[in-house]
């Protein structure tokens, strides 16, 4: 058995942290936060030069050829950074046409889409908590699609769409066509903005294999590799606060409660790891378990993250709670993890049906 | 123990009701005045009968009854029937006013009590500073005597409403000389002062509610001290106590934990409502034991009150009790709105027992946080649940750093 990850595997988390260190610090975070675009193009445009907007995509369409465990390690140094980029979008739309796309579908998109000269993201729940395909109503009338989608990610800087449809397809929509209309939604995450998408007889491309299940797997365990990245960086913070905030004559770290509370925080999110590593690798390896994983990572970890964050404001006091403090830009990621795809209840009910239970 | 509504109470209660159907909404000339008019109007209407200002003496603006935890509860349940405005809520009437019944000086009830019970005179607090949150007695703004006036210097924050107020009452260092608490005078500061300058912080929740305060060479009158000189930290105490008992409130629990049954039953969860599903009913019927033993430990704390007794460590816990369970409604709430989680707080300014629709909710779940914080994290309360309360010994920094 080996549980661990290659060199090129940290190599490549190693380089995307510095990246981060170097060109989105807190300082530069906290603008693009306040602004309203949700993430800057020369950040996105230096994901790509790493290889990060190709990396699952076959080596054959020129991207890396990799694997989920490769995307989710990506995404948990994302985390780390609160990161605000279409990654998440990008990765998933992606996966569908490398999972689900004819072989002209592919040689269509893939290409585009690992050299990023396209940006791709999703459109899969219509509201009402309808992020499962077999709740999908969106129409489709020969190649025209007509309905409403309710939480697309960075659709304002997507240039194509998969969205979901009725009956569990997937198709491509690209942005510019005509009849498509997209609303920003306020949403509380500002590092992953939203959009109502709405189509009117929108010309669309369906994809070949109904891969809309396994797709919605894949973005689980992103969300679960997120949401260990965020929570592991708030511990650490709020390490860090513990260690220079002074009352009663003593650092706050030296109050047992404190040291207990901080430990309690490290023991959630640590071990958990393992959840998003497995589910990950059970997603390209071990068919019969990959469902069940990618659901109970995603309830595990995206719970785990929002309890850890509430903590971490707590360990803060009174600067926690301001708009000022980095602490609430992760504890609205946490919001976000939680509750895109749907929240956590929905996922474990369906891991213990996966049981068998 | 008597719970029952008695005849009595029955008849207490037809009363109340031919009260409120007189005199709430307004009617004839009353109609045409502004809501804060008609609401200035009716509340007096409601202290001269004996409804509002209960526990506030006569001579003080109040209608000064006996306490009475079912006359309050009738009292508390027919004025929300009939919306209209009971007790004025907040900072002033809910702290400085019992702080300055119990250790004010004659003639700062007179002019401080009634128009603060009216709704007419705006209170902040201002304690915390940046160096001093948990630890509040090593504050450092200072007040110097100069003839008649202190002259007040320093930086206050987390002030709650510092931007909407007409006056603070605040802790100043007044004898550099003495020890920590020892050092500390209790003062009442007018907002509007030359020297005051007022700058709102935003939350996480997206709206500004509290402020920072600065203050160079503010002065405010001699007299303007509650107690006397380095008695601060004593005064504080008491307001302290009266802001936890404020925000450990059992009723407001209540209330909230009825709005989110409400929400499970308003809620659509795989094809049925949410209140229907084994999981949403266990954790309700969990919570509401939290919610339950909480306020009737409230009854017990009044009933004892009122006997001139106490209940013990009881009263120590409410604060601590009260943010466990916004926190517990608030997460199972957040779960109930399901996609709305993903959306911004609807921008209501404070923790509303009744949160208007989904988003209302997302900024429960928000502000439980900040009131978990608010008037000594959860943490103080659990040091003064051991030391005061268990007799435990203090811990040496905090021994130490007196
Ligand atoms: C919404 C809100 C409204 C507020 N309104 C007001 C107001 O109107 N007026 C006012 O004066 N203040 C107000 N405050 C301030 C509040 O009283 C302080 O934030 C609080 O007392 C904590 O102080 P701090 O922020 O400095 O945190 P710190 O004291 O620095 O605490 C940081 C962490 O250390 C822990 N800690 C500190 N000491 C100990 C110890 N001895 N043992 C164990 N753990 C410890 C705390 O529990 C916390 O987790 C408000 C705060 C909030 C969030």
């Amino acid at each position: 058995m080996d549980f661990g990850l290659s060199e090129e595997q940290e190599l490549l988390q190693e380089t995307l942290r510095s990246f981060i260190a170097r060109d989105c610090p807190p300082t530069r975070l906290r603008e693009i936060f306040d602004a309203d675009a949700g993430h800057d193009p020369a950040h996105w445009n230096a994901l790509v030069e790493m290889g990060v907007a190709g990396l699952v995509i076959p080596e054959a369409y020129g991207g890396a050829g990799l694997e989920l465990l490769d995307l989710a390690l990506v995404a948990e140094v994302l985390g780390e950074g609160a990161f605000p980029s279409p990654f998440f979008g990008h990765s998933l739309a992606s996966l569908a046409i490398v999972l689900g796309g004819s072989d002209a579908q592919k040689e269509s998109w893939l290409p585009r889409l690992a050299s990023g000269d396209v940006l791709g993201t999703i459109a899969f729940g219509e509201g009402d908590e309808s992020w499962d395909p077999s709740a999908w109503q969106m129409r489709r009338v020969d190649e025209k699609l007509t309905g409403m989608k309710g939480y697309v990610p960075h659709a304002n800087v997507a240039d194509l769409i998969v969205v979901g449809l009725a009956g569990g397809e997937l198709a491509l929509v690209e942005r510019s066509a005509e009849g498509v209309k997209l609303e920003a939604i306020d949403a509380v995450d500002r590092t992953r903005p939203l959009y109502k998408l709405s189509l009117d007889a929108v010309v669309a491309e369906v994809l070949a294999v109904a891969a809309a299940s396994r797709v919605r797997d894949a973005g689980l365990v992103l969300l679960a590799a997120d949401a260990f990245g965020s929570a592991s960086k708030l511990v650490e913070m709020s390490v860090e606060y513990a260690k220079t905030r002074q009352q009663f004559g003593q650092v706050i770290g030296q109050f047992q409660a404190v040291k207990h509370q901080l430990a309690d925080m490290t023991t959630a999110i640590e071990p958990a790891r393992g959840l998003f590593w497995h589910a990950a690798y059970a997603f390209d390896h071990l068919p019969d378990e990959a469902e069940r994983g990618a659901a109970l990572a995603k309830a595990h970890l995206t719970d785990v993250f929002m309890q850890t964050a509430r903590d971490a404001v707590e360990a803060h006091g009174g600067i926690g709670f301001t708009w000022e403090s980095d602490v609430q830009i992760w504890f609205k990621r946490a919001m976000f993890d939680r509750a895109f795809l749907g929240t956590p209840p929905g996922h474990r009910e369906r891991a213990a049906t996966l049981a068998g239970w | 123990m008597d719970l029952k509504y008695s005849e009595e109470y029955e008849a207490y209660r037809a009363e109340l009701r031919a009260f409120l159907a007189a005199n709430w909404p307004p009617k004839g000339a009353g109609a045409e005045l502004s809501f804060r008019e008609q609401a200035a109007v009716f509340r007096q209407h409601a202290i001269d009968a004996g409804y509002v200002a209960r526990g506030i003496p006569k001579q003080y603006g109040g209608s000064e009854r006996a306490a009475d935890v079912l006359k309050a509860r009738i009292i508390a349940e027919e004025f929300r029937r009939a919306k209209a405005p009971g007790e004025v809520r907040g900072i002033g009437a809910s702290m400085l006013v019992p702080t300055l019944i119990e250790k004010g000086a004659e003639w700062q009830k007179e002019r401080f009590v009634p128009p603060t019970i009216r709704g007419e005179m705006v209170w902040c607090q201002g304690y915390s500073e940046p160096g001093s949150g948990s630890d509040l007695a090593s504050l450092q703004t200072r007040a110097e005597l100069v003839g008649d006036e202190w002259v007040i210097n320093g930086h206050k924050v987390w002030t709650s409403g510092a931007d909407q107020a007409d006056f603070m009452f605040c802790l100043c260092r007044t004898e550099p000389e003495a020890k920590k608490h020892g050092g500390i005078s209790y003062l009442l500061i007018d907002m509007k002062s030359p020297g005051i300058e007022v700058r709102p912080l935003r939350q996480m929740t997206g709206t500004a509610d509290f402020c920072e305060v600065f203050f160079s060479d503010v002065r405010t009158p001699k007299d303007h001290i509650v107690g006397k000189r380095g008695e601060g930290w004593i005064v504080s105490r008491s307001t302290l106590k009266h802001e936890r008992d404020m925000i450990g409130s059992a009723e407001s629990s209540l209330l909230t934990f009825r709005n989110l049954v409400r929400l499970a039953q308003s809620t659509q969860r795989g094809g049925r409502p949410a209140i229907e599903d084994p999981a949403i009913r266990q954790e309700l019927a969990e919570i509401e034991g939290y919610v339950r033993s909480h306020v009737y430990s409230g009854y017990r704390q009044l009933t004892a009150a009122s006997k001139g007794g106490s209940a013990g460590i009881a009263s120590m816990l409410n604060k601590l009790t009260s943010s466990n369970i916004g926190h517990r409604i608030s997460r199972l709430a957040l779960e109930l709105v399901g996609d709305a989680g993903l959306c911004s707080p609807n921008g209501d300014p404070i923790m509303s027992v009744n949160p208007r629709g989904e988003s209302g909710w997302v900024t429960q779940y928000m502000w439980s946080l900040g009131i978990a914080i608010a008037g000594g994290t959860a943490n103080i309360q659990r040091n003064i649940i051991a030391e005061r309360g268990l007799g435990l010994p203090r811990e040496r920094a905090a021994q130490e750093s007196r």
